[in-house]
């Protein structure tokens, strides 16, 4: 029992101590940063790393646009979603089977990168925000578990009833199946949106226009690539470079805390989600 | 006389006639519905299955001019130009090494932390760990890997306390080719771990509790219980998660690899998907590019459809 309690404990501080690491850097002072003072505790704390970040312009605008390409993706691709699952759902639609095979097939095997790159590039696409939003509108995961929750939660004697009182299928849908399948659409937003917010591999390939890049283009390109921009004024570069340092670690912060901080509202809603999946897939 | 066999005819016509008037009133029954799934269908077909036909381009000498139906057919040399180069072996390799690497340490951990929070009593603890560990998984590929850098980064970052704590100087972790495999994957453990265990937490929880009465009778003390309960119990969940390990073997990650690629590290960690980028979007050669994402996408389904058929006959339970 002890060593259960040591096992946990160690997984705890291994996770937990660079989440701390990184937090308590982004409010020390550039020099204590550049130095390498900091541990767990900000070192002469500071906000100076949030204010650089916050009036660069680039990261700005890389936020509002991923607020964009979040927002629009999630409901996008939710309305999508409802309108296979649902129908799949259904068991006496005929040829349900072969839609589903056809669907779970494009888990199996891709075209590839290239070929689709030409699909986007023919639809006119390219450099558009669309590139970001039509591609990967659809998952099949979710695809799978909003059909696996729709059959599992909507029982059919309340379908049956609607049907006998004559509504149809898409009056069903919105006045039966929907208001019931709240946590369903609430998981499968989550899981689009976080998606959406995070990824940067769309916008790498389809996007060379700067003002359309979302947040994680911009973070790569200060972050990994250490294009800050800027002039390289001699007599300031020792300071800009200390700052350059510490603006990486607030922007880690800044970037991460709205996941975090949406996380515990909605993390029971997720579990129960992976799980249909997982015992359905 | 040979009878007449109007039986047989008369039976297949008449389930021919039943199949398509079923049909016919699924569609009059509902109509809206086949009306609402035709969009996403069509999404289906323009992102998913054009791209698979678009694919022939591998077997052409692709150009822009004449496109894709008008280019010439050139047989296997795409493939054959991506075997003969000398970079073929090393990033199939790596791919190989790197993805099996990262199943085989993902896979068990997750499994340990399950079992691990379901054995302690104190509900809050339990509860916080649970919470704690899951958190990484929403961290996005960018900030994981920056974190990484920043973290290993020789004089400024976290480790060298820790490596200064003992007296010792740390190496150089990002410039050595040696260590990007170790890095990558256990990076990837540190950010999905509580994630994955959170599905194995539903299977624990899942179990039949008269199983857990039996064990008591019987004497069973908490190892036992783990062994003849809780893992056989988890088994037909964990064999879905090892296939579809096993079956992303080949489809590793471009996002992670890419972004911890610097000069140094380049002859380890250089994957068939950072590869295909850079062929492909880099040098514009779409027909090599394709020809090594078709080889690669080949590759995972004989894996994915392998690796189903033995887990079925092993233990019972597959994907399909």
């Amino acid at each position: 029992m002890v060593g259960v309690y040591v096992l946990l404990t160690t997984a705890l501080v291994l996770v937990l101590v660079p989440l701390i690491y990184i937090l308590a850097s982004s409010f020390s002072s550039p020099q204590a940063v550049s130095s390498g003072r900091v541990f767990l505790w900000p070192v002469d704390p500071t906000l100076r790393g949030y204010e650089v970040a916050l009036s660069n312009s680039a990261i700005l605008r890389g936020f509002a646009n991923s607020v964009f390409y979040t927002v629009a993706g999630a409901a996008i691709s939710v309305t999508l979603t409802v309108m296979i699952a649902y129908p799949l759902s259904t068991p006496d639609l005929w040829g349900r089977k072969v839609i589903t095979k056809l669907v779970v097939f494009t888990m199996l095997f891709a075209g590839g990168i290239i070929p689709t790159y030409l699909v986007v590039q023919a639809l006119g696409l390219l450099d558009t925000r669309g590139a970001l939003l039509l591609p990967q509108a659809i998952g099949v995961w979710q695809v799978i578990i909003a059909v696996a929750f729709l059959r599992a939660s909507i029982p059919d004697e309340l379908l049956e009833a609607a049907q006998l009182d004559g509504a149809s299928d898409l009056r069903i849908l919105f006045t039966v199946v929907l208001p019931l399948a709240k946590p369903l659409i609430a998981v499968i937003a989550l899981m689009y949106g976080i998606a959406q917010w995070n990824s940067y591999f769309d916008a790498l390939l389809y996007l060379r226009d700067a003002d359309l890049a979302p947040l994680q283009i911009v973070l790569r390109n200060i972050l990994i690539l250490n294009t800050s921009g800027g002039s390289t004024d001699a007599a300031a570069m020792m300071e800009r470079q200390q700052l350059a340092n510490l603006l990486k670690y607030s922007l880690i912060v800044i970037a991460t805390v709205p996941l975090l901080l949406v996380y515990p509202f909605v993390a029971r809603y997720f579990t129960k989600g992976i799980l249909v999946g997982a015992v359905k897939g | 006389m040979t009878p007449l066999r109007p039986g047989a005819v008369t039976r297949a016509a008449g389930t021919e006639v039943r199949g398509r008037s079923a049909a016919r009133r699924s569609f009059r029954r509902h109509w809206q519905l086949y009306l609402m799934l035709a969009v996403p269908l069509l999404w289906f077909v323009v992102f998913k299955y054009v791209p698979m036909v678009n694919a022939v381009i591998a077997f052409k000498q692709y150009s822009v001019v004449d496109g894709i139906w008008g280019s010439d057919w050139v047989g296997l040399a795409n493939f054959q130009r991506f075997f003969d180069n000398p970079v073929f072996g090393r990033i199939v390799t790596n791919t190989f090494v790197l993805s099996v690497y990262a199943v085989l340490a993902g896979f068990p951990i997750p499994i340990i932390l399950a079992l691990a929070i379901n054995e302690v009593r104190l509900k809050f603890f339990a509860r916080t760990v649970q919470l704690v560990t899951y958190a990484p998984f929403f961290i996005s590929t960018v900030i994981i890997v920056s974190m990484t850098i920043l973290i290993l980064s020789p004089r400024i970052g976290l480790l060298s306390d820790v490596f200064g704590f003992f007296g010792m100087d740390q190496p150089n972790v990002l410039g050595d080719p040696d260590a990007f495999r170790h890095v990558y994957v256990w990076t990837d453990v540190w950010q999905t771990a509580g994630y994955s265990a959170v599905i194995y937490l539903a299977a624990l929880a899942g179990i039949d509790p008269t199983l857990y009465e039996a064990a008591r009778v019987d004497g069973a003390n908490r190892l036992q219980k783990i062994m003849a309960v809780d893992l056989p119990g988890i088994a037909p969940t964990a064999v879905v998660i090892l296939i579809l390990g096993v079956g992303n073997v080949m489809s590793l990650g471009f996002e992670k690899a890419f972004l911890l690629q610097n000069p140094l590290n380049l002859s380890q960690s250089e994957v068939i998907a950072t590869y295909t980028y850079k062929v492909g979007l880099i040098n514009a050669d779409f027909s090599l590019a394709s020809a090594v994402g078709l080889f690669n996408s080949a590759i995972n389904l004989v894996l994915l459809v392998s690796v189903n058929r033995v887990a079925k006959r092993v233990t019972g339970s597959g994907l399909w």
